[in-house]
């Protein structure tokens, strides 16, 4: 293999495996140190600089990051990342002055953004303190996009929305509430310098087998129902209730209608449990509040008696896999089963639509009605209008709308600058050493099995009783510090310098993981194979060096590293050092260009 | 060095051995030893042994004497027995403690200082009795634990490293060990685990008194350049008569080794050593060629490593002495005492 080349900052930035998975590549690790260390307000900050809404991800996000921490790798539970992330936002002082201030002169350029969801949010929130002038319109009264229109109160209240929309706005945005837009061609016809269309995916599916017309009354397009709990215009359901669905949309659909009079809620999905497009946790939320899922059942018939829904009848299928491993449904053969109930709750899907953009405007789609649009730039074929969130690539989170917003913004200040908005920005990187004395380090290196601590919840009785009570009541002080000690710092990278190490063998055996191994140089393939543990985590990097006494090489396997640091403080000679690398995606501003 | 436990945490592929243990159960309490010791090598060789052996820790007894050495007992085998005894003083409580329990592994651990000096008579005595045990010592020409005065081993020659020139000439415990009798000799580097595993297991394996001398790099006060005892020199001076693949069992053997290159020694307990030449001329079935060898060797300034030589039909102490095959601590009062009327009958036997 070469010499690894630990100057380029994507390598290193992989190690960091929760910030290489954050959309928005947030630095992970130096937040929850900040927080170990009770600085709230510092980890607030470099949240908000790269996913702008560190109190509504504290509590919604999608998490990414988990799945991919290290710490499941040689442990079992990740990190509660995103709920230290809720930590921050909760004990934080004020922290209005740390935000930048609104620009006291205009660069002359005018931003339309359409919706005010996080997509736009993002992109006004980078442009505005460089002085463009920026325009959001949104159809609704209040700004938040589907963060305040669909996700239920009881997981996201209201307070945090306004809070973390206003740093936003307060950055002398122009916000245009309850004012849709009708028209591309008309907003293109006003002559903004660039057009962000953060519109969302705003159509619900609907499922047209027999008895939906009559039973009509009764069945509700699952996002058109949340929006309407949330603006205040339902407040009750029937008793029996079924949604049908098993993604996100049908957990916060059920745990809604338990708060509105459901007592009998159920939720029933066509594919199996672990198949279910909802995250794990959302499912224990809704098992925790008494909602079974039924699955492998495919709905075949709303029954109705009179105008009024009575029933649903389902087919039973079952999972079968083809050569390929694809998955089909196929009919179990066994009888149907009929739920009766009340009210059905359609969560079956969401989709793009783009009523107020005339085909003619200038911006192509394809044939599946979604814009044509590039996926680094997020530019459409027409050159002054860029998309992004759900309305880019379709339904995705807040954490990815986030991710495009910071892009759309880079390409418009690009652009507008008379660059090559294909031309990316690098991210800025810095690598420290964090030696304090011998054995003494700027983190805490001491490493520990330790399991992950669960957030406090609401007591069901309460909870269940209100459609805005928060269930979670977040970590505690205590808890919080407890849980940050989880991390393993994996920013704190093991850096290697052949001409110091007298190879002695000291880090290859106090090495807890058996990361480390000096050996002859080989083909990737087969040094994996040849190494103290076999690296078999292909998604992990070997860290080669050569340059030895003996010509044999350094190599060590990224994959389990617990950044313990015992490798330095072992090695006679300093040939390991510990370095806090720091890794910011470049935002738009003079850095970008 | 560290002050900081290793973390429980192990790598998810970390292999158990036939006993259920992985490697890591092995182990013991953080070294304080300077960083990058030749000893702690030695330990890793030692736990790394164990675990391929499956050995029962509590078969096992660790006996050491004074020395930076002699304390890394503490840092391997923690669920062991042992006993940290006075300078020198190895080789006596040893004896002593397999003459009482034959049944367990014995494992000396010393230093250069502590067998080649003050311990030098114990040394000689242990070998030349053939007490049935694995003696280590780990050799870095100094006395590493008072801060690096030259050993008994240090060569003529060799600089200390405030520049003073050793004007004494050397002990070669390995030539020694063969002119006493010991009956597996063997000398390997710290530094080269591949070979010392082997040796270490076949030492282990072996009956009778095995010897390994380890050269061991005394990181803090031998590993400037003018020793002779530094990773950079004995790197350099390092001379293999053979490699070894130790073979535990019966278990069918296939060597891919050229034909003719390999030499297979079965000891007493069915476990086989296969030797790959590196040295052609090098017989470890010859005790006088090998002093030859290793004199001739050394007179080149070259050190040589390997298996030197073993003896698979070797007895030991016990069947020397015809003892009890039972333990003594496995007795009843009867038996350890027969009582006066015997102790009288013995007497007048001897009248
Ligand atoms: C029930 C449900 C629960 C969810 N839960 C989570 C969760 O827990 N975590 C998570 O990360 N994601 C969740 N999501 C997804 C997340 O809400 C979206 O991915 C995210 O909000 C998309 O952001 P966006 O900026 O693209 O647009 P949106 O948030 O969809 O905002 C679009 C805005 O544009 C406005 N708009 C649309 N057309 C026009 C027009 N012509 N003129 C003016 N305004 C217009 C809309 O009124 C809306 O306010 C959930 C989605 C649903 C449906
Ligand atoms: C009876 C006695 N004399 C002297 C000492 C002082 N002393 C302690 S360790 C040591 C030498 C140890 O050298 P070595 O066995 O080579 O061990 P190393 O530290 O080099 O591993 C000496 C002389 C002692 N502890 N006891
Ligand atoms: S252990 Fe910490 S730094 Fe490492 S992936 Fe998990 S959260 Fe990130
Ligand atoms: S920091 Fe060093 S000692 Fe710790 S696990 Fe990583 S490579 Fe091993
Ligand atoms: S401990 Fe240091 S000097 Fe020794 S082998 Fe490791 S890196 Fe090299
Ligand atoms: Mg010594």
């Amino acid at each position: 293999m070469k010499p690894t080349d630990i100057s380029a900052p994507g390598y290193f930035h992989k190690v960091v495996d929760c910030q290489w998975a954050c959309p928005a590549h947030t630095p992970v690790p130096e937040y929850i140190r900040l927080i170990a260390a009770g600085r709230y307000g510092d980890a607030y900050m470099i949240n908000w600089k790269s996913n702008v809404f560190p109190g509504i991800l504290g509590r919604t996000c999608d998490r990414p990051c988990e799945p991919a921490c290290r710490r499941v790798r040689v442990e079992e539970e990740p990190v509660a990342i995103c709920r230290l992330k809720r930590v921050a936002a909760d004990y934080k002082d004020d922290v209005k002055g740390r935000m930048p201030q609104p620009s006291p002169t205009k660069n002359g350029k005018r931003i339309a953004l359409v919706g005010a969801g996080p997509a736009s949010l993002t992109v006004a929130r980078d442009l505005a303190p460089l002085g463009y002038d920026c325009v959001v319109f949104d159809g609704d009264k209040h700004a938040g996009g589907m963060m305040r229109t669909q996700i239920p109160k009881f997981r996201l209240p209201d307070s945090v929305i306004d809070e973390e929309t206003n740093y936003v706005l307060d950055l002398g945005v122009e916000f245009r509430g309850g004012t849709r837009i009708d028209s591309m061609k008309a907003l293109l016809a006003e002559d903004y310098d660039a057009i962000v269309v953060g519109s969302g995916a705003p159509r619900g599916r609907d499922l047209d087998i027999p008895g939906r017309k009559e039973a009509a009354a009764n069945i509700h397009i699952g996002i058109d129902w949340l929006s309407s709990v949330s603006f205040d215009h339902i407040h009750t359901i029937g008793k029996r209730v079924i949604v049908l669905g098993g993604g996100n949309t049908a957990m916060d659909c059920c745990r809604s209608a338990r708060r509105l009079g459901g007592e009998d809620v159920k939720v029933v999905v066509r594919s199996g449990f672990d198949e279910m497009k909802a995250s794990p946790w959302e499912k224990e939320d809704a098992a925790r509040e008494g909602i079974p899922i039924h699955n492998f059942l495919v709905p075949k018939e709303f029954l109705h008696d009179g105008g009024k829904l009575t029933g649903v009848v389902f087919e039973k299928v079952k999972a079968e896999y083809d050569a390929k491993g694809r998955r089909k449904l196929v009919p179990a053969g066994e009888p149907d089963v009929t739920f009766a109930c009340d009210d059905v709750l359609v969560a079956v899907g969401q989709e793009n639509a783009f009523p107020w953009i005339e085909r003619d405007a200038g911006i192509d789609f394809d044939e599946w009605g979604m814009p044509k649009v590039d996926k680094v730039t997020f530019q459409s074929s027409h050159p002054k209008v860029f998309f992004g969130g759900d309305a880019a690539f379709g339904p995705k989170n807040i954490i990815w709308a986030v991710a495009h917003g910071h892009e759309v913004a880079v390409s418009i200040d690009k652009m507008l600058h008379g660059e090559n908005i294909a031309d990316r920005p690098l991210p800025a990187v810095q690598v420290v050493n964090q030696k304090m004395g011998i054995h003494e380090w700027s983190y805490k290196n001491e490493v520990m099995p330790d399991e992950r601590y669960a957030v406090p919840h609401r007591d069901n009785a309460s909870a269940l009783s209100s459609i805005k009570a928060e269930v979670e009541l977040g970590f505690d002080p205590n808890l919080a510090l407890a849980e940050a000690g989880r991390c393993l710092n994996c920013d704190v990278e093991t850096v290697f310098s052949a001409p110091l190490c007298i190879e002695c063998d000291a880090c290859v055996d106090v090495c807890p993981m058996d990361c480390i191994t000096f050996t002859d140089n080989g083909e990737e393939d087969d040094l994996r194979q040849r190494l103290r543990a076999p690296a078999l985590n292909l998604t992990q990097d070997i860290y080669v060096a050569d340059g030895l006494k003996t010509g044999r090489i350094m190599a060590k396997d990224e994959d389990v590293c617990l950044h313990c640091g015992l490798c330095a403080e072992r090695c006679p000679t300093g040939a390991w050092d510990m370095n806090k690398f720091f890794l910011e995606v470049t935002h738009a501003g003079p850095a970008c260009r | 060095m560290t002050y900081l436990a290793k973390p429980k945490f192990h790598h998810p592929s970390l292999p158990k051995n036939a006993i259920g243990f992985t490697r890591r159960d092995y182990e013991a309490s953080t070294s304080t030893l300077c960083a990058g010791c030749g000893h702690d090598s030695i330990s890793a060789a030692i736990i790394e042994a164990a675990f391929e052996l499956s050995i029962e820790p509590h078969r096992v007894a660790k006996i050491s004497g004074i020395g930076c050495s002699s304390k890394t007992p503490d840092y391997f085998l923690g669920a062991s027995h042992g006993f940290n005894s006075v300078h020198g003083r190895m080789p006596s409580v040893l004896t002593g403690a397999n003459l009482a329990n034959r049944d367990l592994i014995y494992l000396g651990v010393s230093g250069d200082g502590d067998s080649a000096s003050i311990g030098f008579g114990q040394f000689a005595h242990a070998l030349r009795r053939g007490v049935n045990m694995v003696y280590i010592v780990e050799n870095n020409g100094v006395y590493g634990l008072t801060k690096g005065q030259f050993s008994a081993t240090a060569d003529r020659g060799s600089k200390s490293k405030k520049g003073v020139f050793n004007t004494d000439n050397s002990i070669d415990l390995v030539s020694i060990a063969l002119q006493l009798g010991a009956t597996f000799v063997a000398r390997s580097f710290s530094g080269d685990k591949s070979q010392l595993v082997p040796l270490i297991k076949a030492a282990i394996q072996h009956r009778g008194a095995a010897f390994i001398d380890v050269i061991s790099p005394c990181i803090a006060f031998n590993n400037h350049a003018g020793s002779t005892k530094s990773l950079e020199y004995v790197r350099a001076h390092n001379e293999a008569v053979n490699a070894l693949d130790v073979m535990i069992g019966r278990d069918p053997i296939t060597v891919n080794y050229a034909p003719g290159k390999v030499v297979s020694v079965t000891q007493h307990d069915g476990t086989v050593l296969n030797l790959r030449k590196i040295n052609d001329e090098y017989d470890p079935g010859d005790r006088l060629a090998a002093m030859n060898f290793l004199q001739k060797h050394a007179a080149l300034g070259q050190i040589v490593t390997g298996l030197l030589y073993v003896d698979s039909e070797a007895d030991d102490l016990h069947s020397n002495f015809n003892t009890v095959s039972t333990p003594l601590n496995q007795l009843d009062t009867a038996a350890l005492c027969p009582g006066s009327v015997t102790l009288e009958t013995i007497n007048d036997s001897l009248r």
